[in-house]
């Protein structure tokens, strides 16, 4: 703040500049979750930014150590609660890969449906609320209501809107209910109308533009450095997708265009994610034509449960199934770096197990750990306001930073 | 053994393996899983690091994570394990250095600045340090909290638990009262969890090493 004092001996105006604190956060509606970020300022102008995390530091690492493999699942939901199924998904996969097992073909197609379905309940969520932070009302009461829609496929196919627990080493929890895949499908030639809306009232407006343009530019090299990844490294023009690059699961079986930014601003960004929902619907769209009936989850029932009539008259199958969630299954002696491409970027699960029925290290990547750390050397310069511009582009969701 | 996901990478990363033993400070260059792994020295993981970045045979631009990892059976008690991506390469490498309890391990920031809150986080969590590393603050854990919570031998209850005491109108924290004794199973059994039974060793050396599923069918077969 500069206050202006006239001095009497000279009569010059004196003009002083304090450089003070700001403390934006942990409660604070912009800083979309606990984020207490120190901001030393100059003015109105950022000159230092230092975040500070681990306000809701729950231990899950520490916490799955003393879980079987089965029961580690749902803590994935609760990393980034936003898109719940991609987290899932490295864990399952990772599992899999010390286990020597490959997951059914069904199971994999409905692994891939669902992690777009989530990338695009991820983005609407994340572009709504960034619009929200920077002024705009409209796009969150538009978009929640198209995000009520994929949570009902949520619900419909595993019984929980958010933390689903769906994915499991394996396969999934249980195969679609009836209808449901018209019902995806259905909603899949609706939806593309719906993001023009939303590109309606952002993409060419003005105050959208003036906020975002040109603020927190990051170059391609220093993105990198940085350790970017997923729309935040390809808003600065690295053309990385781990989709293509590493396919996992269905992938390799789809085709879609990776979209990529030109500048590395707050715009290019949002311009990555717009155009990464209509290359999900894409591919929604190709898992749904290609599914066949099958099973949907290895059919060896000491790493997945025996059907429910199987164990009203088969021993074998209800020992199993006590076996099961009781003492779960032991995992060979390995370790494992199991990357999935989330809708945030690359989410890493690091397992290390020694031969027993828990994990002995289950370390997460979380993707806007990195993200959040370049705040500083983002924000510095720009005014108070662009910082919150810049926290919304990066998608950061303290459940999967604090951990 | 189903066919890992990522094999195209694999004939990539063994073309790596010559051209990583060659580098001084490397200790052994070996596949886990399908993914490569090398041992490097502590002392000179800078330099190692420096041309895992540099040189454009390797050109590993990004650190994706780094974390530790305890062992507190083995003499040096840590593993730090930096895991690799080239973008331009399209390949990973997992470094591993191991680190004495109270040792140091030189830090990595200069090479990739992100390596700065990963390693703050391996200091908070295990109590590793990081030589040269100008922001050694604790990350993830409460202002002031003591102990380091991902080691072994750190409860899952951890040592004190916090209320807000309406009488002193402000957070206090007391040590843990648990209400029920805390339950830890083992399930380590002659069945499951020990694939070879003593004196039953020379039944495996002949046999390859069972197909999908080692741990399900392993047991599948004996029981």
């Amino acid at each position: 703040m500069a206050s202006e004092v006239k001095d009497a001996a000279s009569g010059r105006r004196v003009v002083e500049f304090d450089s003070h604190a700001v403390n934006f956060g942990p409660q604070h509606p912009a800083a979309h979750g606990v984020l207490r970020l120190i901001l030393e300022m100059d003015g109105e102008v950022v000159e230092r930014a230092d975040p500070h995390i681990g306000l809701l530091h729950r231990g899950t690492e520490k916490l799955i150590e003393y879980k079987t493999y089965l029961q580690a699942v749902p803590y994935f939901d609760r990393l980034d609660y936003v898109s719940p199924m991609c987290e899932e998904h490295a864990y399952a996969l990772a599992v899999e890969k010390l286990l020597g097992i490959e997951a059914p073909e069904r199971a994999k197609w409905i692994r891939t449906l669902f992690a777009e379905i989530t990338r695009i309940l991820n983005h609407l969520l994340n572009l709504t609320t960034y619009a929200l932070d920077v002024g705009a009302i409209t796009p969150p009461l538009w978009g929640f209501e198209e995000r009520e829609k994929l949570l009902e496929f949520h619900e419909a196919a595993s019984g929980a809107r958010f933390h689903a627990n769906y994915f499991r080493p394996g396969g999934v929890a249980k195969d679609l209910p009836a209808g449901l895949e018209e019902r995806i499908a259905a909603w899949a030639e609706a939806f593309p109308k719906f993001i023009d809306e939303l590109e309606e009232l952002l993409t060419n407006n003005p105050i959208w533009k003036q906020r975002t343009v040109d603020i927190g530019v990051i170059s391609a090299k220093d993105a990198l450095a940085w350790g970017f990844s997923g729309p935040c490294l390809r808003a600065s023009g690295v053309p990385w997708d781990l989709r293509r690059a590493q396919p996992y699961d269905m992938y390799d079986r789809v085709s879609f265009q990776i979209p990529v930014g030109k500048n590395g601003d707050c715009y290019d960004r949002y311009l990555v994610r717009v155009m990464e929902m209509r290359e999900s619907v894409k591919i929604i769209r190709q898992c749904l034509a290609q599914m066949k009936r099958g099973p949907v989850k290895v059919q060896d029932h000491k790493i997945s449960p025996p059907p429910r009539s199987e164990m009203k008259r088969s021993m074998e199958a209800l020992i199993h199934h006590f076996k099961l969630y009781t003492e779960g299954y032991h995992v060979p002696p390995g370790a494992t770096y199991t990357v999935v491409e989330s809708p945030k970027g690359e989410f890493g699960v690091y397992l290390v197990a020694d031969g027993s029925n828990r994990p002995y290290r289950c370390k997460i990547r979380p993707t806007g750990f990195s993200h959040l750390q370049a705040i500083d050397h983002m924000a510095r310069g720009h005014l108070l306001a662009d910082a919150v511009a810049i926290i919304g582009s990066l998608d950061v969701v303290f459940g999967e930073i604090d951990r | 053994m189903a066919e890992p996901l990522q094999n195209p990478l694999r004939a990539r990363h063994e073309a790596l393996i010559p051209a990583l033993e060659a580098l001084s400070g490397v200790l052994r260059v070996y596949f886990e899983t399908d993914e490569l792994v090398a041992l490097v020295a502590r002392h000179s993981l800078l330099e190692v690091v420096r041309t895992l970045r540099d040189d454009p045979r390797f050109a590993f631009e990004q650190l994706m994570e780094l974390c530790g990892v305890d062992w507190p059976e083995r003499e040096e008690r840590f593993d730090v394990v930096y895991n690799l991506l080239s973008v331009s390469h399209n390949q990973r490498l997992r470094v591993i250095v191991t680190c004495p309890e109270g040792g140091a391990v030189p830090s990595v920031h200069t090479i990739w600045p992100a390596a700065t809150w990963w390693e703050r986080e391996a200091w908070d969590l295990f109590g590793i340090l990081f030589s040269d590393q100008p922001d050694h603050r604790r990350i993830l854990t409460d202002y002031g909290f003591e102990g380091h919570p991902l080691r072994k031998d750190f409860p899952l209850t951890g040592y004190v638990e916090l209320r807000y005491d309406e009488e002193r109108k402000s957070v206090v924290y007391e040590p843990v009262k648990l209400t029920q004794e805390f339950r830890n199973f083992d399930f380590i059994s002659p069945w499951e969890g020990i694939l070879t039974l003593p004196g039953d060793e020379k039944v495996h050396e002949k046999r390859v090493r069972p197909a999908a599923t080692s741990a399900g069918q392993a047991g599948a077969e004996k029981g």
